[in-house]
Formats: structure tokens, C-alpha cells, sequence
């Protein structure tokens, strides 16, 4: 299991302005009547999209009472899942995969990259209080190690290089553009295509 | 080779785009009427008889699984609800089709739903997959807009809503009945089978839960029809796999292969080999890194299909093939998988809570070479009393890559840590010792 606390300093009071409530009722209507229950994993997001990345104690709260359930099963959820951040992380959030197969093919070398440029330690905001970074477990993106999560972007087949290059204009405001870092096409062998050459050349 | 015309996913690799019409060339939606006019019954025959087993790592027949839901609606609503929540090491086939052929998955979402006699399909994606899953929102909006959905759904005469829901980091709602939990809005915790989740699922109602390959081949199955898919691989392996080659080769891709083919030729052919040559291969993960790891000597000849894999005391899983070279240090390499389970547990039952920090910090301890003798078998020993003992399949899947490791390179745990017990030796090991190791008087 993953050790998980909220922040220390916590806001006194949180609400949903205008387009997360209309996107948060959009989501309470997928879910049968007398189960809104079922909507609060998407409505946790929406806070955190709101609330610059991260979910304050007033938020589980606020939703808790919107969903009409109790506050300690929102507390529940918010700690259960790892995608929730508990404390600030900054408008740049960086998650290094490093599992095996990230492992094997390098991933502590975007690691070092990120202690070069954001903070020494995981979770720990940078200077400018922009950004940080964290290791993460398997993102499913396995054929294209190894490879980070900024925010929702997937930037994949990265070198050291090229992870510096990436946190640099991150650090600067700028958003890169998500996908492969070596040209390649989605997930095919590179130079090395065997099939479906029809469909390729078509 | 499978022959290009074989392919079920021809757009793998987004040459075409994703959209309903270029779907449409391709196939996708042509006649789904006729296939449902056929009736249930036929439908769930013909998937019978294709042999089609899961592709989400289980391998149960699925044919078989639509047949368990009741025959009759009764005062219960029936659900179908798809598993994307892709999270398995190794593994990354279902964000291909989920980004790239999504209206293969949404057709057999059509059908199955049909199948199954449920008016509403949950589709679940793993959180990370945001990007992915706005792609397929915007293919069933697509859908929506062309009446293949919503009521009167293809002018099948079913109605059928499709809705996404995220998850959030966790792997263990990739257990069918964790994710059932998850969707409910609660912690992902698996449930006790059983019941079943075909009989008492999602709200208490009866629930049939597929992996995205599985629905997404669907379609194709029914239009071809359960011989020509029967034809593909070998008996009660049959059809084509996604298979997700990563690690140490040269081209890492995703692929669509036949069943049963040999595990060189797709890395020699499809991923251009390992990288310092196959005399440098040192193992291969088949499946996900829940599954053992097979040596080099297997590997010449493995076939990758369900059979096969068991019978090197391994498993086809999701098939995505992990390949390990002789520069890897393999101990590492199994700690960080330990890590990986240690960090997902979602720490209902105890043996699996405990047992896979324990089986880490060991593991850990090996890799550096400052365990002691005893902890090898000690190893063993844990991983046996994990197995087998907790409510859901992770006990299962984070013992026995450890039990893979022992297996094969036990040797090679016991030349880099040869510390006796008996002799008292100061080590220093500042880090996480489990407090009993330090008690050495009664070793």
C-alpha cells in the first residue's frame, strides 16, 4: 500500500464555480438514480482540476455533502487512489514511470534529470513553486520506455537530453508537445514495420 | 505471419484514422443489424464455438461468461461493463484501441450488450489514460450523432447507452470486482466470489465485465464467422493477439500476431531482435509482470499461446512480453516489480498487505547481496503463504514472479549473498530490516 496524508496547510472552504458544477451534474446523470454514490471519483477530479492540481480536505467535504454521503467515504476514496494529490504539486505536474520495463531501459536517468531541474526530492515543489515531480508505478505506455506523465500528456522514448530539454521549457511556461521524442509512429517498430504495409504506403 | 487480411486491428498504427467512416471502410458498422438479427443465442454460439478466450489475462472462454448471465430480465436491470483499466507492467495494447480503432470497441459494445440483454455499458479506463479516453468520448459522441447508439442503436431495435468512467492510479481495479467497487464509488477492493458478478454485480445487479480486446475482436468474430477465427492458432488457443514487446530489443512495438507463435520469431521478426543478439537474452517475462519469468534456454522454442505458457509454469496473461538481457541484473529487476505490488496492495487481506513489503525489502536486500542464507528459502516460504490465501488474484500475481525468480535464478541469489546466520557477522544494513532478522539468538 501507499502511504498518503494531506497537506498541512489546508484552505478553509472550497466550492465548485460555475463550469464544474455543470460538469459535475453532467456526471451525477451517467449514474442511476440513488446511485450519485458512483460519481465521486470523477467529481474529485474536477475539484482538483479546479483547485490548481490538488485536493483540499474542504473539497471531500463540499462533495461529500453534494453527493449526499458521508465524509469519511470521500476521505476513503481521495486516499485510496494515488491520482489524487493530497497537497500542492504545482501547475506542471511531472510522474516519472519507473518499473521494470521503464527500469530497464533507463527511466532513473529521466529521474536525475528531474532532480537536476525541478527539486532533490519527489513531492517537493520547485523554486518558483511551478512544478514537481514524483516516481511512479507502470503508466501502460511500455513499448515506448521510457517515458513521464506531465499533467495528462504522455512524452514518450525520452532520453536524459531530451527529459531536460522538456523540463526546461516546462519551467519557462511552455507546454510541450506530448508523444514520441524519437519521431516514431505511435507504437510501431521503428524502421523495422512488417506489417500492414498496404495500409502504410496507401 | 500472419497474413494482412487476418489483421483484426488493420489500424493499429493509426494509418487511417479513427473516425466512423474511415471505421466504416474498414469494416466496422456495416451490417450489425444482420448480426443481431440472428438472435442471442447464435451470437453467444458463435463465440463458443470461436474458442475466444479473455484477453485480459485470466484466458476464460467468453462465450462461456455471456452464457452465465440469466436468460430472463427480471425486477434487476443487466449491466455490461468493460475493463481498460490497463495497468499491468508490460502492457499497453488496450490504449491502442481505445485511441486508434475505438468504434470496434463501441460495435461490440453493441452486440455484447445485446447478448447479454443490457441497456447500459460502463466502460472503465485507468485514470492516466485521460488523453485516450477523450478520444473515445469523441468517438461515441461520433456515435451518438449517427444513431449507432442511443435508442434503436444501428437500427438494431436496442437501445443501449455507453457511458466512461476514470479511475484513478489503482491496479487492483483491474480485478473484476474491484473495479465493480470502484465504479460504485468506494475503495477498490475486490469482493469475495462468490457470487459471481454475472449473477450479483454492479448495484447488486447481474453484470458481465470483458477486457477491451476482448469486445473489440467481437465484431469481427460474428462478420468472419467462429471458423475462420477457429482456424487462427491452435485448438482452444485460437485467433490473433495484440502482443506488447518492450524491454531490452531494438524496436520495442505492439503488434497483432496469431496465437501460438513462436516467441523468437516475434522478437527476432517484429521488435529487431534482442539488443546485443539473442546469445545476450538472459529471460523473458511472457505476460505481464505478474507472470514467471521463462530463461533464455525455454525461450527458443516457447510458443506464445494460454497452453503453452502453463506448461513452462508460466502464463500468456496479457501478453505483453517483457525481454530481459544479460546486462539487466535480474534480482533488481524482480525488486522493482516486488516494489510495484508492494505499492498497489490494496491491503484488505493480510498475507498479501504484509507479504509483498516483505517480499520487497528481501528482494531489495538480494539485489545488494546482504542477505543471509536463510532468507533464500525464507523467500520461497513467504511467497507460498501469500498464494492462494487472499480473496483476489494479486496474492497470486506478486508471488509468482518471485517464485519465477527462485525458480530459475536461485543460483545466482546464492552466490551474491552468502552471509551464515550462525557466524555473527556485524552488517550494517541501515534500512527497513524486519525486526525478526535482527533477533539472531535462536538462529
Amino acid at each position: 500500500m501507499s502511504l498518503r496524508r494531506p497537506a498541512k496547510d489546508q484552505p478553509e472552504s472550497f466550492e465548485f464555480n460555475v463550469s464544474s458544477l455543470e460538469a459535475a451534474n453532467v456526471i451525477v446523470a451517467k449514474y442511476p438514480e440513488g446511485k450519485q454514490q458512483s460519481a465521486v471519483m470523477a467529481l474529485l477530479y474536477i475539484a482538483q482540476k479546479q483547485n490548481d492540481n490538488w485536493i483540499p480536505l474542504a473539497a471531500m467535504k463540499y462533495i461529500a455533502k453534494f453527493l449526499d454521503m458521508p465524509y469519511i467515504k470521500v476521505y476513503e476514496v481521495a486516499t485510496f487512489y494515488t491520482m489524487y494529490n493530497l497537497a500542492p504539486v504545482g501547475k506542471y505536474f511531472v510522474q516519472v514511470c519507473t518499473t521494470t520495463p521503464c527500469m530497464i531501459r533507463g527511466a532513473n536517468k529521466l529521474v536525475e534529470a528531474c532532480k537536476e531541474k525541478i527539486s532533490e526530492n519527489e513531492c517537493e515543489l520547485s523554486n518558483d513553486k511551478s512544478c514537481s515531480w514524483m516516481e511512479v508505478e507502470c503508466l501502460g505506455a511500455c513499448v515506448n520506455a521510457p517515458m513521464m506523465q506531465i499533467n495528462d500528456d504522455y512524452y514518450e522514448d525520452l532520453d536524459k537530453q531530451k527529459t531536460l530539454d522538456i523540463l526546461d521549457k516546462i519551467l519557462n511556461g511552455e507546454t510541450p508537445k506530448p508523444g514520441s521524442y524519437r519521431g516514431r509512429v505511435n507504437n510501431e517498430p521503428e524502421n523495422n514495420r512488417k506489417t500492414l504495409m498496404d495500409l502504410k504506403n496507401a | 505471419m500472419l497474413k494482412d487480411q487476418d489483421r483484426i486491428f488493420q489500424n493499429l498504427y493509426n494509418d487511417k484514422g479513427s473516425d466512423v467512416s474511415s471505421s466504416q471502410e474498414r469494416g466496422d458498422w456495416v451490417n450489425t443489424k444482420e448480426i443481431t438479427d440472428k438472435g442471442r443465442d447464435w451470437i453467444i454460439n458463435e463465440i463458443k464455438e470461436s474458442q475466444l478466450r479473455g484477453r485480459g489475462g485470466a484466458g476464460f472462454p467468453t462465450g462461456l461468461k455471456w452464457s452465465f448471465a440469466p436468460k430472463e430480465v427480471g425486477s434487476r436491470p443487466h449491466y455490461l461493463v468493460i475493463n481498460g483499466d490497463e495497468s499491468e507492467p508490460g502492457t499497453c495494447k488496450d490504449r491502442d484501441i481505445l485511441r486508434f480503432e475505438p468504434h470496434k470497441l463501441i460495435e461490440g459494445c453493441l452486440i455484447a450488450s445485446y447478448a447479454v440483454q443490457a441497456h447500459v455499458c460502463y466502460i472503465y479506463i485507468r485514470g492516466e489514460y485521460f488523453v485516450d479516453g477523450q478520444k473515445l468520448q469523441a468517438a461515441i459522441d461520433e456515435a451518438y450523432e449517427k444513431k449507432l447508439l442511443g435508442k434503436n442503436a444501428a437500427g438494431t431495435g436496442w437501445d443501449l447507452d455507453i457511458y466512461i468512467h476514470y479511475g484513478a492510479g489503482a491496479y487492483i481495479c483491474g480485478e473484476e470486482t474491484a473495479l465493480l467497487e470502484s465504479l460504485e464509488g468506494k475503495k477498490g477492493q475486490p469482493r469475495l466470489k462468490p457470487p459471481f458478478p454475472a449473477l450479483i454485480g454492479l448495484y447488486g445487479c447481474p453484470t458481465i465485465i470483458n477486457n477491451v480486446e476482448t469486445i473489440a475482436v467481437v465484431p469481427t468474430i460474428l462478420r468472419r464467422g467462429a471458423k475462420w477465427f477457429a482456424s487462427l492458432g491452435r485448438e482452444k488457443n485460437t485467433g490473433t493477439k495484440i502482443f506488447c514487446i518492450s524491454g531490452n530489443v531494438n524496436n520495442p512495438c505492439n503488434v497483432e500476431e496469431e496465437m501460438s507463435i513462436p516467441l523468437k520469431e516475434l522478437i527476432e521478426v517484429h521488435a529487431g531482435g534482442v539488443i546485443g543478439g539473442w546469445e545476450n537474452l538472459q529471460a523473458v517475462i511472457p505476460g505481464g509482470s505478474s507472470m514467471p519469468l521463462i530463461p533464455k534456454e525455454r525461450c527458443e522454442t516457447l510458443k506464445m499461446d494460454f497452453d503453452a505458457c502453463v506448461e513452462e509454469k508460466s502464463g500468456l496473461g496479457t501478453a505483453g512480453i517483457v525481454v530481459i538481457n544479460k546486462d539487466q541484473d535480474i534480482i533488481k529487476c524482480m525488486a522493482r516489480i516486488a516494489r510495484f505490488y508492494k505499492h498497489e496492495s490494496c491491503g484488505q487481506c493480510t498475507p498479501c498487505r504484509e507479504g509483498s513489503g516483505w517480499m520487497w525489502r528481501m528482494l531489495e536486500r538480494m539485489a545488494k547481496g546482504d542477505a543471509t542464507k536463510d532468507e533464500v528459502d525464507m523467500l520461497g516460504d513467504v511467497t507460498n503463504q501469500i498464494a492462494g490465501h487472499t480473496i483476489c488474484a494479486f496474492g497470486e500475481g506478486s508471488s509468482w514472479p518471485v517464485q519465477g525468480l527462485l525458480r530459475h535464478f536461485k543460483k545466482e541469489i546464492e552466490k551474491r549473498n552468502n552471509l551464515d546466520p550462525i557466524v555473527q557477522k556485524k552488517n550494517n544494513i541501515p534500512y527497513l530490516v524486519d525486526q525478526h532478522l535482527l533477533d539472531k539468538k535462536n538462529a
